[in-house]
């Protein structure tokens, strides 16, 4: 039997910014919490063709597998986790948009 | 200081024009990211984990402050205010934007600088000393050889598309600061009767199989070296695996092949294209080498020097350990450590790159050097100048006094920036800086290199750390390796793995029982870590690592 399919999200790269993106039912979103998550894995490899499909605006699209907080997607590698934040030593990247939205 | 032809500035420009133009069909969908990568990549950009990385080469690690001020200047208009200098002695910006980067490159070409070949399948930014041109113990400047060898490679038609990328290194003194033979082509200038010639190694490299290198040829005449540079790259070019990209690099070539069968290889290459070379680069040598003419160093008294070593403990603690011996009297190398403790790394901010920019100018004959431990040098200052300098970089938070000690750590930019990291090496750096500040025992333990890459691809250099570190990714969960003994100097060496890694939590307390272990075990004060370690070995150092096997065992 092969491996259950893990909850899943579509993220890659805005070719403009470089900033990590991700996929959601109607276009993209900056912000994993707002991504559209896939359940199974006949939905997840239609949405990589489509995703793979816009290659004029994204770079290097691949799927994610996250946890799910209620229906809110979390990163499941550490990895995907810095992706989501930004790095460690400075306040750059996504938790700086964050803590200014917060402002 | 090599100054751009008029051939350089519009071979620059026009390569520059051209990089616009492919960005531009890339935003407008001409050109898709398969064919747009190895442009880019031709160009030094990358695509990294949160954003674009421009690297800059930086050509031997010299600079002038004009350069160093365009750096700042670039850092602050496209990037976020700082830039992050690496152990290839390139500077790296982490946040630039796509379109941004043409009008970059050509901020940078104004001062005679570029990102070309920083990146892909090519002979690389050629590194040498950073001491060099300043060195008491140099037998010659590396920096015009390296300058020749940055030309010849520079768009070499045969050399754009190696098996793997190809990174070479020249030192000019017999104490190596370049580590030369972690290289692929490692060169050191050496005088045989008289005349001035290179030692050839080949085949040395970190990265998933460390190897140190191996001697191709003892001494190759000045007139001869870059034609030798070509038969090696070509012979390689076609004998190096591109089955296995694990396998590419010419380290691997020479241990498979036998440096035997490479030199009898390079021999009969070298043979046949020798009588091309007709004395063209040797004429453009000379040029180069009246760019690098010593500076008119001044003499004065060194009175303000001694005066307050001995009345500012603060800058004779700076002064034992960030000073350097140079050949000219009165003077002195002063690195400045980019270490402070809890900072990242390498990293500078635009507003010390303009400090360190303006000490150049005003007391450093307008040079300055990055050295592949991620500090920046101002290789000429006279003593007398050293109180006024200290002032002005302790007030910018550059005045660290640590050159050689536990907290000067290279550390690779790891999983906070880059997309091949398996690990974060940047907060481990900044924990064992702090963690050893608070314990006041940095001074205490003495010269220790503790180096940390992010990945296997090793350019934390931690092969060659007298502690090194590897960040691994073990099931989803951060973990370093530790590696002890390893060497970077002329007496390189490949550090032995001490045992299992340990994670994020644990690995600051693992370092310091070795440390601890160190100081109990040396004979006296005056024995550094490796020379304790090379006495007595892996394995009392290894029991301090994993007490509870020992416990167990007993």
């Amino acid at each position: 039997m092969s491996k259950p399919f893990t909850p899943s999200v579509i993220t890659a790269n805005a070719l403009l910014e470089g900033d990590v993106i991700y996929q959601t039912p109607f276009g993209w979103t900056r912000a994993l919490e707002e991504a559209e998550v896939l359940l199974d894995e006949a939905h997840a490899d239609l949405r990589m063709i489509e995703a793979s499909a816009q290659a004029g605006h994204v770079v290097g699209v691949y799927l994610a597998e996250v946890a799910l907080d209620g229906a809110i997607p979390r990163p499941i590698h550490f990895r995907e986790d810095f992706r989501a934040t930004g790095p460690s030593n400075y306040a750059h990247g996504k938790q700086e948009r964050a803590a200014q939205e917060h402002i | 200081m090599y100054h751009y032809t008029d051939f350089d500035a519009a071979f620059l420009k026009e390569r520059n024009a051209q990089f616009r133009a492919q960005v531009e069909r890339r935003i407008d969908g001409s050109l898709t990211e398969d064919e747009f990568k190895p442009l880019r990549l031709m160009n030094g950009l990358y695509l990294q984990l949160h954003a674009y990385m421009l690297r800059v080469a930086i050509p031997y690690g010299t600079l002038n402050s004009a350069q160093m001020d365009t750096l700042a200047m670039i850092a602050d208009k496209w990037d976020k205010g700082y830039g992050h200098f690496t152990t290839r002695q390139n500077i790296q910006y982490n946040w630039p934007e796509l379109r941004d980067v043409p009008d970059m490159l050509d901020a940078l070409g104004a001062v005679n600088m570029h990102a070309i070949q920083t990146s892909g399948n090519t002979i690389r930014n050629v590194t040498a000393d950073h001491f060099a041109g300043a060195a008491a113990d140099e037998v010659a400047d590396p920096r015009p050889i390296a300058e020749l060898i940055r030309q010849w490679s520079t768009d070499h038609p045969e050399f754009q598309f190696l098996p793997r990328k190809f990174k070479v290194a020249v030192s000019g003194a017999s104490a190596d600061r370049a580590v030369i033979k972690a290289h692929d082509i490692g060169l050191q200038i050496v005088e045989q009767d008289g005349e001035i010639g290179y030692k050839v190694i080949i085949g040395g490299g970190l990265g998933r199989t460390p190897m140190i290198g191996k001697v191709l040829y003892d001494f190759v005449k000045s007139e001869d070296l870059l034609p030798a540079l070509e038969a090696i790259v070509s012979v390689y070019n076609l004998l190096g695996r591109r089955d296995n990209k694990y396998k590419a690099r010419i380290k691997i070539t020479v241990h498979e092949n036998g440096i035997e069968d490479i030199r009898a290889r390079v021999d009969a290459r070298y043979k046949l294209i020798r009588p091309q070379f007709t004395g063209v680069d040797q004429q453009m040598l000379s040029r180069i080498e009246a760019d690098f003419a010593v500076p008119q160093f001044k003499t004065a008294t060194e009175a303000p020097y001694h005066h307050a070593r001995q009345h500012d403990p603060l800058f004779k603690s700076w002064s034992d350990t960030n000073l350097t011996e140079h050949r000219a009297p009165g003077y002195a190398i002063v690195s400045i450590s980019l270490k402070a403790h809890g900072k990242t790394p390498g990293d500078a901010s635009s507003s010390q790159m303009r400090i360190m920019a303006g000490l150049a100018k005003r007391y450093g004959h307008d040079e300055l050097r990055i050295s592949h431990e991620q500090n920046v040098i101002l290789p000429h200052v006279h003593k007398s100048d050293l109180p006024s300098v200290y002032a002005a970089l302790k007030a910018a938070g550059l005045g660290t006094a640590n050159i050689g000690l536990i907290s000067d750590i290279i550390a690779c930019p790891g999983m906070d920036y880059c997309a091949l990291a398996t690990a974060r090496s940047i907060p481990i750096a900044q924990e064992i800086a702090t963690h050893f500040d608070a314990l006041k025992l940095e001074h205490e333990v003495g010269p220790l290199k503790i180096k940390i890459s992010g990945c296997i691809n090793a350019c934390g250099h931690h092969h060659v750390g007298h502690i090194g570190i590897l960040g691994l990714d073990r099931a989803g969960v951060e973990n370093y390796q530790i590696m002890l003994g390893g060497d970077g100097t002329e007496d390189a060496q490949i550090g032995e793995r001490a045992g299992p890694g340990f994670s994020a939590d644990e690995i600051i307390p693992a370092v310091e029982r070795i440390v601890m272990a160190y100081l109990d075990l040396r004979s006296d004060p005056s024995e550094t870590f490796l020379q304790a370690y090379r006495r007595l070995g892996l394995a009392p150092f290894k029991a301090a690592l994993y007490p509870q096997k020992q416990a167990s065992a007993a």
